[in-house]
C-alpha cells in the first residue's frame, strides 16, 4: 500500500494543485474520504442555510407568520422580537443602555487584559476593580442620578458577565494565597490546605453552587448570610480558586529550584521573592491553562440557571417559553449558543495564540 | 515577650495553630448554627431519617423503589443512576473521541476540517444548552402512534427510544456484567504481570480463552436469568398510543447520554490529537520500513502509544465528565445529585444529606481515578520497554 507522502505545512507551496493533491487527493483512499466528507459537509451546510437563512422568517413580531410557514424554516421572529430580554433580562427597559454599556465596559476590561503591557498585578489589579466598579455602579445606579435597580431585576447577559467578572476577581487573589499557603513550609497548614482544596476539586460545581445558594443560611449565624447571588459568587470564586490554585502550583513547580535560591542568596524577603521572582514566571508557564480556566469558568456560569438566576441561558429559555412563541425554542437556543460561542471561541482562540507565542520565547 | 515572638518555631507553631484553628472555627460555627436551626424547626440531626420512608416517586430506577422505600434507597437509585449513566457516556465520549482526533491527525484536509468543526462547535458552548438542545430535540420525536419502527424494532419516539431486548432479570445483567469486567481486569493483570518473558502468541491465545470463557458463561447466566413464560427476546410494538415490550429508554437519560458523550468527545478528541502528536514520526517510519500496512501501523504502533501518551489526562477528563454529570438535574434525570436535592426539599435534614453528597463524590471519584490509575499502571510502557 502506498504510503502518505509527509508535506510539512511551512514549506512554501509549489502551487495550489500540488498542494491541493497532497492534502485531499494523496492516495486513493484519501480520495474516497475527502469525496465523502465532502459530500457530508455539503448537505449539512446547504440543510443548515436553507433552514437559518431562505426558509428563515427574520421580521419581528411574526410569530403567526412562523406556525403557518410550511417550509420548516427557522423562526428568528423569536430572536428580533424577543432579544432584550435574551441581554437584559428584567432590567426595566428605559434603562437598558445602562446594561448594554456596563457589559461593553466589561468586555473591554477583558480585551485589554489580553494586551502584555498590562501583564503586571499592578496594572491588571487596577484595570479590573475600576472596570468592575464602573459596572457595578452602571448596573446598580443610585448615583450620579442614575436610578436605582436591585440585583434582583438584573438579567441576561449582563448577569452572565457579573458572575464571571466577579468570579475572576475574588478568585484569581485567593487562588494565588491558595497557592502560596499549599506550598508553605509549615506542614499543618500546606496540608490543611492540600485537603481543603482536593475535597473541593473532588465536588461536581452544581454541588458547591447548590450548598451556597440553599444551604449556607441554614449554617450560618444570621447577619452574614448575604444576598444569594452573592454568596453564590463566593462559592463559584472558591470553587474557582481551588482549581487556579493548582494550576499556579503547576506553574511553580516547573521554575528550576535555582531561581528561589538565587534570590534567597541576594537577600530577598518572602514577600520580594514570592512577588518579583516566582509569581511572575510562574504566571508565564501556566498562562494557557489559565486561560482555559477562564474559559471553562465562563461556559459554567450558566449552570446558575438551575439555581434559580436569569443568566443569559435561563432568560433566553423565558424569553421562548411563553405561550405564542413555545414552538421557536430550538432558534432561542441556537442563539443564546452564539453568544456563548462567540466570548468562549475568542477566548480560547487566544488563548491558543499564546501557546505558540510563549512556545516560540521558549525554544 | 517581644523575644519568644521572634523565636521562629514559636512564631511559626503559633502561625499553624492560628490557620487550622481558624478553620475548625468555622466548621463548628456551621454545626452550631445548623444544630439550632433545626431545633427551631422541631427537627432532630442525625442519619435517622434515612429509615423513614420518602413518600415520592422516581421515574427512572435500575432497582426496584416505590414511594414507600426509605430514604437510603431514594440515594442508592440516585447513586446508580449516575453511575449508569456514566458507564454509558463515558466509553461513548472515549469512541466518538479518539475517532475524531484521528481525524485531525489523519493528514486529509478534509477530515481535519470535520474533525476541527466537530470540536470547536461542541467545546466552545456551554454544556448545560447542549443538554437543553437535545433534550428539546428528543421531545420532539413524533408520538408513539406516529412513529414507524425502523431496522427491525427500533421506534423513535417523544416519549422514549424503543430497543429490542431480553426478558431476563435484572439481577442476571448484573451479575453478568460483573462477570466481564472481571475479565476484562484479569486480561489486563495478565499483561501487566509478565511483560519481561513475553511471548505474544501464548499471551494472546491465553487472552482469547479467558474471553471466550467469560463470553459464554455470560451467555449462560443470561439464559439461566430468563423471565418465565415469555418469549427470549422481547421486541416493541406499537399498542393502542403507547409502545409495549423491549427496552425504553427515556428522553431525559438518552438527551444526558448524547451531551455528555459529545461535549466529552469534543474534549478527549483534543487530548487524543496531541497524544498522536506526540508520538515519534520513527515509530510510523519503522513500521513501514517493516512492510507494515498503514492500518497495522494505526492500530498496533500509533494508537496504543498516543493512548498511553495520554492516560494520565484522559483520568483527570474522565473525572471531571463523571463530575459533569450532575448536570442532569436540568432535564430531571434522577442522578444522585437530583436525589440529594429533593430529598433536602422533603426531609429538611440539609447537613446529613450534604455529608453523605460529598463523601458519595469523594468515594467514586477517588475510585475512578483509582481503578483508572491501576490500568495506566498496567499498561503504560515500563523501563526499558521503549523510550519515547
Amino acid at each position: 500500500m502506498p504510503t502518505h507522502p509527509v508535506i510539512p505545512a511551512e514549506l512554501p507551496r509549489q502551487n495550489v494543485l500540488s498542494w491541493l493533491k497532497a492534502r485531499y487527493f494523496a492516495t486513493t483512499r484519501d480520495t474516497v474520504v475527502t469525496v465523502i466528507f465532502a459530500a457530508f459537509v455539503a448537505w449539512i451546510l446547504w440543510s443548515l442555510i436553507q433552514w437559518a437563512l431562505l426558509d428563515a422568517t427574520f421580521a419581528p413580531n411574526a410569530g403567526d407568520v412562523c406556525r403557518e410557514d410550511l417550509h420548516g424554516g427557522a423562526c428568528w421572529s423569536v430572536v428580533t422580537t424577543r432579544w432584550r430580554i435574551v441581554l437584559f433580562g428584567l432590567y426595566p427597559f428605559e434603562e437598558q443602555w445602562r446594561s448594554g454599556l456596563a457589559c461593553a465596559v466589561m468586555v473591554l476590561v477583558a480585551v485589554l487584559s489580553c494586551v502584555p503591557w498590562f501583564w503586571q498585578a499592578r496594572r491588571l489589579a487596577p484595570l479590573w476593580v475600576a472596570g468592575f466598579a464602573t459596572f457595578y455602579v452602571l448596573m446598580r445606579g443610585g448615583y450620579f442620578g442614575l436610578t436605582e435597580v436591585t440585583e434582583q431585576n438584573w438579567g441576561g447577559l449582563s448577569l452572565t458577565i457579573f458572575i464571571f467578572a466577579g468570579v475572576s476577581l475574588l478568585g484569581m487573589p485567593l487562588a494565588i494565597v491558595f497557592a502560596l499557603l499549599r506550598r508553605s513550609n509549615l506542614p499543618w497548614i500546606a496540608r490543611t490546605m492540600a485537603l481543603v482544596i482536593d475535597v473541593i476539586r473532588s465536588l461536581p460545581m452544581l454541588s458547591i453552587m447548590f450548598t451556597f445558594a440553599i444551604v449556607l443560611p441554614f449554617v450560618l449565624p444570621e447577619g452574614l448570610t448575604g444576598d444569594k447571588l452573592y454568596r453564590v459568587i463566593v462559592g463559584y470564586a472558591l470553587f474557582f480558586a481551588c482549581y487556579q490554585a493548582e494550576i499556579i502550583r503547576g506553574g511553580m513547580q516547573a521554575l528550576p529550584n535555582g531561581q528561589e535560591e538565587a534570590a534567597k542568596a541576594l537577600g530577598l524577603s518572602y514577600w520580594h521573592r514570592i512577588g518579583h521572582v516566582i509569581l511572575p514566571q510562574a504566571f508565564r508557564n501556566a498562562l494557557p491553562p489559565t486561560i482555559n480556566q477562564f474559559v471553562i469558568t465562563f461556559k459554567e456560569t450558566s449552570l446558575v440557571t438551575i439555581i434559580g438566576f436569569f443568566d443569559v441561558m435561563a432568560s433566553g429559555r423565558a424569553a421562548s417559553g411563553t405561550a405564542d412563541w413555545n414552538f421557536a425554542v430550538i432558534e432561542m437556543y441556537v442563539f443564546v449558543g452564539l453568544i456563548f460561542f462567540v466570548f468562549v471561541f475568542s477566548l480560547s482562540r487566544y488563548g491558543a495564540y499564546l501557546e505558540r507565542r510563549l512556545g516560540v520565547g521558549q525554544r | 515577650m517581644t523575644a519568644i515572638l521572634k523565636d521562629r518555631r514559636v512564631r511559626d507553631t503559633a502561625l499553624q495553630a492560628a490557620f487550622v484553628g481558624a478553620i475548625a472555627l468555622i466548621i463548628v460555627v456551621f454545626f452550631v448554627t445548623a444544630r439550632a436551626n433545626l431545633e427551631a424547626q422541631g427537627l432532630t440531626s442525625g442519619f435517622g431519617f434515612l429509615e423513614r420512608s420518602t413518600g415520592w416517586r422516581i421515574s427512572f430506577s435500575l432497582i426496584e423503589y416505590s414511594t414507600s422505600s426509605p430514604y437510603w434507597k431514594a440515594i442508592l437509585v440516585g447513586v446508580l443512576n449516575s453511575l449508569f449513566l456514566g458507564a454509558i457516556a463515558l466509553p461513548l465520549a472515549t469512541v466518538i473521541g479518539i475517532a475524531v482526533g484521528v481525524m485531525r491527525t489523519s493528514g486529509n484536509g478534509m477530515a481535519e476540517l470535520v474533525g476541527t468543526s466537530f470540536v470547536e462547535l461542541f467545546r466552545n458552548v456551554p454544556l448545560i444548552l447542549q443538554l437543553l438542545f437535545w433534550y428539546t430535540l428528543l421531545l420532539a420525536l413524533p408520538s408513539p402512534r406516529d412513529a414507524e419502527p425502523i431496522l427491525g424494532g427500533i421506534a423513535l419516539t417523544g416519549r422514549g427510544i424503543y430497543l429490542p431486548g431480553l426478558n431476563v432479570t435484572g439481577g442476571s445483567v448484573f451479575v453478568m456484567t460483573l462477570v466481564l469486567i472481571t475479565a476484562f481486569g484479569v486480561s489486563l493483570w495478565l499483561g501487566a504481570k509478565r511483560w519481561p518473558d513475553l511471548h505474544l502468541d501464548q499471551a494472546k491465545r491465553e487472552r482469547m480463552g479467558l474471553w471466550s470463557i467469560a463470553l459464554v458463561a455470560g451467555v449462560i447466566i443470561l439464559f439461566l436469568g430468563r423471565i418465565a413464560g415469555e418469549t427470549l427476546l422481547s421486541i416493541p410494538e406499537a399498542r393502542g398510543l403507547n409502545y409495549r415490550g423491549g427496552i425504553r429508554i427515556s428522553p431525559e437519560l438518552m438527551a444526558c447520554v448524547i451531551a455528555i458523550g459529545i461535549y466529552g468527545a469534543a474534549y478527549i478528541a483534543e487530548i487524543v490529537r496531541a497524544g498522536f502528536n506526540a508520538v515519534p514520526k520513527g515509530q510510523g517510519e519503522a513500521g513501514h520500513a517493516l512492510g507494515l500496512t498503514n492500518w497495522q501501523i494505526f492500530s498496533r504502533i500509533r494508537l496504543p502509544l498516543a493512548i498511553r501518551i495520554v492516560m494520565p489526562t484522559l483520568i483527570n477528563q474522565y473525572v471531571w465528565l463523571f463530575k459533569a454529570t450532575t448536570i442532569g438535574i436540568a432535564i430531571s434525570f434522577t442522578d444522585f445529585f437530583m436525589v440529594i436535592s429533593t430529598s433536602i426539599n422533603q426531609s429538611g435534614q440539609t447537613l446529613e444529606l450534604i455529608a453523605i453528597l460529598m463523601g458519595g463524590f469523594l468515594i467514586i471519584n477517588y475510585t475512578i481515578a483509582w481503578v483508572l490509575n491501576r490500568v495506566n499502571d498496567a499498561i503504560k510502557l515500563k523501563g526499558t520497554q521503549l523510550r519515547i
